[in-house]
């Protein structure tokens, strides 16, 4: 269960930030960091068993159908990437505290991270290729926030905006890659596939899953041609470049090509398309980022620089060059981290990140620069630090691995790489912090602790693995090594390996990156004057047409008209139906026909007479509203009649407060509808209708006169009510008891329904148009200006509690007899509008002792401990009890918990009822209502007419 | 008997069709109202017809499914007429939201040419 919890522990989290924010920046960074840190002392807890070579697995069922379970899995390889993650999370969460401006919302920014945090975390720890893609895709979502988190910014949101294309596009090809990978295999599990080796590699669709794979993973991790959306998300702030570059985003690619490399590697496809693309990013990148004079772009370049160089290591699949591979990722996070916050502090205190500016800095700044010097000088490869040791490695590997037959390729792309790499790592430190300030800068120094304090730490471990490998990180790779090659690797790390092919390769990157730097102005110069492909104006090039072609359909197909989309799924729906009929077997309708008798019938006849009416006269709005209150009538005559009791009192209840809403809101449209449609139009719409109404009729007819094809669960209810439930209203007992969840569900709609309602009217009644057009309305018709009659208001009172009592006594039999908390609700509802109609809003409204909203709330919230109550007897939520009392005088009598429920229901829907009905008549109110503004009472003297 | 209902039931769903096709907002309410019912009845006839038959079970009786009418159907129409009820009053408000803050009761928020 742990793994399950460390992975959710950030997305739980991730509300925490979001709320602390009111008490203010430093509790919000607290709270984030206090939830990654409990992460990392939980996973911290598994590392022993780890490291001794256990693998950790906690396993939940999902949808074990679809293969898709909850499984998570810890070995070396994960227990590396996740403590990166979440080691390098905390002190990004320390540093961005101190780098996001006053103005910054830092609760979104935290709450960000943690939804980053969560998906990666999930992403390293999953056991499941389904699970894992789930979370891959999480992370695009999830940095697509954290890119585009300076909205204002449109660099920020184009940057987002291109990453999400480009790492949504090769996580696509992934799926489908994925899901080959798991149809070869016939699992879905990680632990599975990795057993499987020779099964994989001897499939024909062995090369398609590994190029769709392999998409996914070089788009995630900027490899050369996919690399140009990196250096454009840098216009994220420095805390989430330094997160997602150094140590997460990017990495996830290479995550996945070592989590897969048992069973992908070790063909020539895999050496050719992985240490081919890996040497060209290399090479490539660390000469684009020697040109680049922001300090954000260098380190951009240069990232994709060295993940091309992980990704060639593992492409050589070798079991030496991926140990070196999981060497490097160790430290490539470490001093680019680093370096990526120093170019955020210089940032902060010049103002600028543009090395044409800067310079001289390292008296002003002397604590950043030291903690420079050590990370750019690791960046470069020198010794003693770990940069140099991973990098000695790979050149070791390059210089006997052979491309294409040709032994001298490899040495001599991976030497000029890594000669680039110590240029632009020199001219980092060089151009910033040594020589003369090249513009005038306002007062650089350096920040607080707060800020240095992240990059000083990592600098720390830069030089702990760079002095003593073997202590410090060597137990780490031996473990993720071994995980990602499958074999037990135990390395041997040490600085000095003779004058080997790599020292003098080392020798020849140092001592040329130097002169390299020397002659930067000439080359630049040469760089500027050379024509180079643009990569963002490419993307937009082939995005925008796309963009306008999507812009274009969707402006065509939703031009607005809701009555022609309306029409379009009509005419969809009733085709499906006829062509479903006709197409699909079924038993002929044998069910006898039920004999007509002559009263029905005449109400029949009525119902489709106001039908026709409606349909007829609908123009005139008055009308068309009695007639709607004659079928609804006629309806729950109907329903009575068709042995439905329960739902003829609950659509006559309905139908009352129904139609007094919609009266009360036809006095605030016209009274009548113009004549605009066109004779086509009305014959269209027409054929329409008549299609829509033949496909209902004849389906219910055909389903009626046939027996339904399954046996029906009404058996069971009918058997069980009164044992199980304690009823004998069946319909009620299914209500409160059987399906008392959907009940549950559907008073909550309610009452929100009702919350909306208010909101609405709210919105409505602000300052604003909506406002300004009821306060200067002016009735379409003449009032009668008359108060209310007084033999209604008198009478309405009298019946007040008669009403109640009526809806009392509706509830309490509801359980045995017709009735229950929603018909009981309405018919309370209705003794309450009663009230409004007679005596005025104003009268009512100021006798009102409780606020509808809490009705609702009350509602909710009892019905919810209702079935609450049911975990304390050790049964399901919303099991009901029941059981027989006897009060003397009474006779005895049944008291069941649903009865609780159903009170529960009574009061939402009594308040939603209310609320609906209070909501539109403050509309009526603002609207200048003239009679019944004032309490309207019994006792004002004779003649006085307020 | 059957044959009836399922002519009701058309005619209220052929109505409420039309009349949402109208291009205002006070006959697509309607015509909800009236497709609410068809839909409603629609539901319910699923359960079969039965009169006399109500699903109230006689206390102290053996309990014979097949002398009832069905239950389910019922309870599921029963929440469906509220639930109907609360998308009226909503789409109610919408209807005075909207006819305030454009100043037309046509469906698309502005008069349009036919």
């Amino acid at each position: 269960m742990s793994l399950a919890l460390i992975v959710a522990l950030p997305f739980l989290g991730a509300f925490l930030p979001g709320l602390m924010i009111r008490s203010g920046r430093n509790a919000c960074a607290v709270s984030a960091g206090a939830i990654t840190s409990l992460a990392l002392v939980m996973l911290g807890l598994h590392a022993p068993a780890v490291l001794r070579g256990e693998v950790i697995q906690t396993r939940i069922d999902w949808l074990p159908q679809l293969g898709l379970n909850a499984n998570f899995f810890l070995d070396g390889l994960g227990l590396l990437f996740a403590g990166l993650i979440l080691g390098i999370g905390l002190l990004i969460i320390l540093y961005a505290r101190f780098y996001l401006d006053r103005r910054d919302p830092m609760g979104q920014f935290y709450t960000y991270l943690l939804l980053f945090q969560g998906a990666m975390v999930g992403i390293v720890l999953s056991d499941n290729i389904l699970l894992l893609l789930v979370f891959w895709e999480l992370t695009s979502l999830s940095s697509f926030l954290l890119i585009g988190y300076w909205k204002h910014l449109p660099e920020g949101r184009q940057g987002a905006r291109m990453a999400l294309t480009v790492t949504g596009m090769g996580g696509l090809a992934m799926i489908a890659g994925m899901l080959i990978l798991g149809q070869i295999v016939g699992s879905y599990d990680l632990s599975v596939i990795l057993q499987n080796k020779e099964a994989i590699q001897a499939s024909d669709w062995y090369l398609p899953a590994l190029i769709l794979i392999l998409l996914g993973a070089f788009t995630k991790s900027a490899q050369f041609p996919f690399h140009f959306w990196l250096p454009h998300a840098m216009a994220a702030p420095t805390p989430v470049s330094a997160y997602l570059h150094s140590a997460t985003m990017v990495k996830a690619g290479l995550f996945l090509m070592a989590r897969l490399w048992p069973v992908l590697a070790g063909t020539p496809e895999w050496f050719y398309i992985v240490a081919t693309t890996g040497l060209v990013t290399m090479v490539v990148a660390a000469k684009i980022a020697l040109f680049k004079d922001d300090l954000k772009a260098l380190l951009a370049f240069s990232t994709v620089s060295h993940l091309g160089l992980i990704t060639m290591l593992l492409g050589f699949g070798t079991q030496a060059a991926a140990t070196v591979a999981v060497f490097h990722i160790i430290n490539h996070a470490t001093f680019k981290a680093a370096l990526f916050m120093v170019a955020g502090i210089v940032d902060h205190s010049t103002h600028t990140r543009d090395l044409k500016l800067l310079g001289g800095l390292r008296r002003a700044m002397p604590i950043t620069f030291a903690i420079t010097t050590i990370a750019a000088l690791s960046m470069a490869g020198i010794p003693p630090l770990n940069g140099f040791l991973s990098k000695e490695l790979m050149l070791e590997e390059a210089s006997h691995t052979v491309w294409a037959g040709i032994p001298w390729l490899l040495p001599v792309l991976a030497t000029i790489g890594a000669l680039f790499s110590v240029a632009y790592s020199f001219r980092f430190l060089g151009h910033t912090f040594l020589g003369q300030p090249r513009s005038q800068l306002d007062h650089p120094h350096d920040p607080s602790v707060g800020l240095w304090g992240a990059p000083a730490f990592l600098t720390l471990l830069v030089v702990l693995i760079g002095l003593f490998p073997m202590l410090s990180a060597a137990w780490l790779i031996d473990a993720a090594a071994s995980a990602v090659t499958g074999e037990a690797v135990a390395v041997n790390i040490y600085h000095w390996h003779g004058f080997t092919a790599a020292f003098w390769m080392s020798v020849i990157a140092i001592l040329g990156g130097f002169v390299l730097l020397m002659l930067h102005a000439p080359l630049n110069r040469l760089w500027l004057a050379t024509p180079r492909p643009e990569a963002k104006r490419i993307f937009d090039g082939i995005v925008e047409p796309l963009a306008a072609l999507a812009r274009g359909l969707t402006q065509r197909l939703h031009d607005g008209a809701l009555t022609r989309y309306f029409a379009i799924a009509t005419v969809a729906i009733v085709a499906a139906g006829f062509a479903a009929f006709l197409g699909g077997a079924h038993s002929p309708g044998l069910r006898p026909e039920t004999p007509v008798e002559i009263v029905p019938l005449i109400g029949w006849f009525l119902l489709i007479a106001s039908a026709a009416a409606i349909v007829s006269f609908h123009r005139n709005r008055l009308l068309a509203l009695v007639l709607v209150g004659v079928i609804g009538l006629i309806v729950s005559v109907g329903f009575a009649y068709l042995a439905a009791p329960d739902l003829a009192l609950t659509q006559i209840s309905v139908e009352v407060v129904t139609v007094i809403l919609l009266l009360l809101a036809l006095n605030f449209v016209p009274k009548t509808t113009p004549f605009e449609s066109t004779r086509l139009r009305r014959g269209r719409d027409g054929v329409i209708a008549t299609l829509a109404g033949l496909g209902s009729g004849a389906l219910i007819y055909a389903l009626m006169m046939r027996d339904s094809a399954f046996p029906s669960i009404s058996g069971y209810h009918l058997a069980n009510a009164k044992t199980e439930g304690g009823g004998t209203n069946v319909v009620n007992v299914i209500l409160v008891d059987f399906r008392g969840y959907d009940t549950f569900g559907e008073i909550v709609v309610l009452g929100i329904a009702a919350l909306v309602i208010f909101a609405l009217t709210e919105a409505i009644l602000r300052a604003g148009p909506a406002n300004d057009r009821l306060l200067t309305w002016v009735q379409d018709q003449r009032d009668a200006g008359d108060r209310h009659p007084l033999m209604l208001v008198v009478a309405t009172r009298m019946v007040l509690p008669v009403a109640i009592m009526v809806g009392v006594y509706i509830f309490l039999r509801g359980h045995n007899e017709p009735g229950g908390g929603f018909i009981a609700g309405l018919v309370v509802a209705i003794a309450l509008v009663m009230q409004y109609m007679a005596s005025g809003f104003a009268w009512t409204e100021a006798r009102q002792r409780v606020d509808y909203h809490a009705l609702i709330a009350a509602g909710v919230l009892i019905a919810g401990a209702a079935g609450v109550g049911a975990w304390f007897t050790g049964t399901a939520f919303l099991t009901s009890d029941f059981g027989y009392v006897t009060l003397p005088p009474l006779a005895p009598f049944e008291l069941a918990t649903a009865m609780i429920f159903d009170a529960g229901v009574f009061l939402t829907v009594l308040g939603a009822v209310m609320l609906a009905l209070a909501s539109i008549s403050r509309i009526a109110l603002r609207a200048g209502e003239k009679v019944n503004t004032a309490p309207y009472d019994t006792d004002l003297p004779d003649g006085e007419v307020r | 008997m059957e044959l009836t209902l399922a002519i009701a039931i058309g005619i209220l769903f052929g109505s409420g069709v039309w009349l949402i096709l109208r291009p205002r907002t006070f006959q697509v309410i309607v015509g909800l109202c009236l497709m609410s019912y068809g839909v409603n009845l629609f539901i319910f006839s699923m359960g079969r017809l039965r009169m006399g038959a109500a699903p109230i079970l006689t206390k102290g009786a053996e309990i014979d499914p097949s002398r009832y009418s069905d239950p389910v159907p019922q309870a599921l129409v029963l929440t469906a007429i509220v639930i109907s009820f609360a998308t009226t009053a909503l789409f109610l408000v919408v209807l005075l939201a909207s006819r305030g803050f454009t100043g037309t009761d046509h469906v698309d928020g502005k008069e349009r040419e036919q």
